[in-house]
């Protein structure tokens, strides 16, 4: 079997270490999400489900275990290995778009590879182009974020975040501030990008219907994986 | 597309949606450089003119025999030990082989001209009316080379043969005469003899327009009793703020006393000295004031793009790019503040040339671009931007991304 986008082995993640207020809040969490796989992760809040995504989107490092992404181990690498390996391999998809509002749409999208390569390259802009046309907004390229529906920003947000063709996409709720149309539209590329590309997706969400169309739910509990 | 790199795109933009901060702080930076620019053009023009006013009349460096020494005539081993000793009146002595001392003080590294002099008190007569001046004997030639006396000629050249003799416009009126009149000249040495007239000279100075008269070398060395003799040699050095140790130089070749303008008038450049320091000072309060805004803008650009900065983390750029981000922004501030501010201070300065003006209606001070102090003035705000950007750019590249994005 291929190796797996994800694999978390025993993490934990503790805050205010050291300190009488100490608190763990995920004890000991084993999960993999393979190649082109599409998975739900649910679960009350409190549950840890954020921290969680943090730690395997290499923004927190995790307590104790170990973090894989495409085989390669996350926790050993120094702050520039991570956000290297961070940049190359994974794309956010937020609850609140967080487009860069001083670019537009089409900077935003190539804003990844941007960073990734230095500059922009023209190559980038043709990607970045296409991107748009699949999420259904060409003729937006050149309009900044405030100049863009909630819908339409969630869909450059998607773009940018499968611009860089990372394996594993994160995405926090993304739907959770769109209407029901619109959050099914950004549902439905969601899975047609997962369907096309390969590229797998890991989707926080509070709501069931959603979930209940992934391939896979891991629910999150506590601070322990409830089911998978 | 212009494909700029990923920290000067993100600098530039971010600079440009805070359009008024950018606005602000350039402003700050322009008018921080313009005061540098404009001060310092305005004392060095105010320095350079009062110099050029002071050795209007002056040698750069004076060559005068040793002073008469008191000697000693007691026997200091065992006999009694003088309380006191007087000081010797100073006569009016040669420099002792002036013809040899000559060709020494002219290979003097330094020293651009030279020329002889012998000068004494004596008196102007003419009727009844007497007035007290300085004679002074020189060779015209040489000395017009050490004092610019052809600009002060006011009737008549600077040109002296057999009982010549050129006169200040205020001894003139003094003793009501003019070019072409005829005067007696009385020493102390009970001496004396028939002068023409040949030219008037007003250096600005009243003392100087009613005492100095010029007769030539040989004329005056009659009258003062000096004959064959001068009693000091002026120099002219390359460079007026190395006169003084081209004098200890000339000491130590000749073995006579040499005294430079510096000396000579050390009162007015202490004040120099303090007004250049004030400058200074007056640059680094400036130059302090500039950072300071550069950094405060900053810090706050720094808190109002955290969300920005998390998510650019977030998408893979490193801390240094971010740091890089925000290093730019200050170089920027700090470059193009600079090049707009010495524009501005150039204006300032050719507008307020024309405004300050001497008593006789010449500039004050022109207008000069001086290149390297331009290049230097663009690099140090360069240099003080990017300072002045250091902590904030550090806070920047440290910002946790998770934090920053959901506070953001």
């Amino acid at each position: 079997m291929a190796e797996p986008v994800l694999r978390l082995e025993g993490v934990t993640k503790s805050y205010n270490v050291g300190t009488p207020v100490e608190i763990e809040v995920l004890h000991g969490i084993s999960a993999t999400v393979g190649a082109g796989e599409f998975v739900a992760l649910v679960g009350p809040s409190g549950s840890g489900k954020s921290t969680l995504l943090n730690i395997i989107g290499l923004l927190e490092r995790p307590t104790s275990g170990t973090v894989f992404i495409s085989g390669e181990n996350a926790t050993a690498l120094d702050e520039a290995g991570v956000t290297r390996l961070r940049g190359r391999t994974i794309g956010f998809v937020f609850q609140f778009h967080h487009l860069l509002p001083a670019f537009s749409a089409l900077e935003n999208v190539m804003m990844p590879q941007i960073i990734d390569r230095g500059r922009p390259e023209p190559d980038m802009a043709a990607t970045a182009k296409d991107l748009l046309a699949r999420v259904g907004l060409t003729g937006k390229e050149n309009n900044r974020p405030t100049q863009l529906s909630g819908g339409q920003q969630q869909r450059v947000a998607i773009a940018r975040a499968l611009a860089a063709r990372p394996a594993l996409v994160l995405a926090d709720e993304p739907t959770g501030n769109l209407d029901s149309k619109s959050a099914d539209d950004v549902f439905a590329l969601m899975r047609e990008f997962n369907r096309d590309q390969n590229t797998a997706f890991l989707l926080v969400t509070h709501d069931p219907r959603l979930a209940a169309r992934c391939d896979r739910v891991i629910e999150l509990f506590d601070g322990r994986v409830a089911s998978s | 597309m212009i494909r700029l790199p990923f920290a000067w795109m993100v600098a530039l933009r971010f600079l440009r949606e805070g359009r008024m901060q950018t606005i602000l702080i350039l402003s700050g930076v322009t008018a921080g450089v313009a005061v540098i620019i404009f001060l310092t053009a305005l004392i060095t023009g105010l320095q350079a003119n009062i110099i050029a006013r002071t050795l209007g009349t002056q040698a750069h460096v004076v060559v005068r025999p040793v002073e008469d020494a008191a000697r000693t005539v007691l026997d200091r081993k065992d006999g009694p030990v003088a309380a006191t000793i007087e000081k010797r009146a100073q006569r009016l002595r040669s420099i002792d082989q002036w013809e040899r001392v000559i060709p020494l003080i002219e290979a003097t590294p330094g020293v651009v001209a030279v020329s002889p002099m012998v000068s004494g008190p004596a008196f102007a007569v003419r009727g009844n009316a007497s007035k007290s001046v300085a004679l002074l004997g020189v060779d015209p030639e040489r000395y017009l080379r050490v004092v610019k006396m052809r600009d002060y000629m006011v009737l008549g050249q600077f040109r002296l043969t057999g009982t010549e003799a050129l006169i200040g416009v205020d001894l003139a009126r003094d003793l009501g005469v003019t070019v072409g009149d005829k005067l007696r000249i009385a020493s102390s040495q009970s001496r004396d003899d028939v002068v023409t007239i040949v030219g008037l000279f007003d250096v600005g100075n009243k003392e100087v327009n009613q005492r100095w008269v010029f007769l030539t070398l040989r004329l005056t060395q009659n009258l003062l009793d000096l004959v064959g003799g001068v009693s000091n040699i002026d120099a002219t050095v390359e460079r007026l703020f190395e006169a003084e140790s081209v004098a200890r130089r000339i000491e130590a070749q000749t073995g006579l006393l040499a005294e430079s303008w510096m000396q000579t008038n050390a009162q007015l450049l202490s004040a120099l000295k303090n007004q250049t320091l004030t400058n200074r000072m007056i640059r680094g309060f400036v130059i302090l004031i500039v950072a300071l805004g550069i950094a405060s803008v900053l810090v706050v650009s720094v808190v109002q793009k955290s969300k920005e900065i998390g998510i650019l983390r977030a998408m893979g750029a490193s801390r240094r790019g971010i740091m890089a981000v925000f290093l730019l922004q200050g170089a920027i501030y700090g470059f193009a503040g600079s090049i707009l501010g010495v524009g501005f201070g150039l204006g300032l300065v050719a507008a307020f040339a024309g405004v300050f003006r001497n008593p006789d209606g010449t500039v004050f001070f022109k207008p000069e671009a001086d290149a390297e102090m331009i290049l230097s003035a663009c690099l140090t705000a360069l240099l003080i931007g990017l300072v002045a950007a250091a902590i904030p750019a550090r806070r920047a590249a440290r910002l946790d991304p998770v934090t920053a994005i959901r506070n953001g």
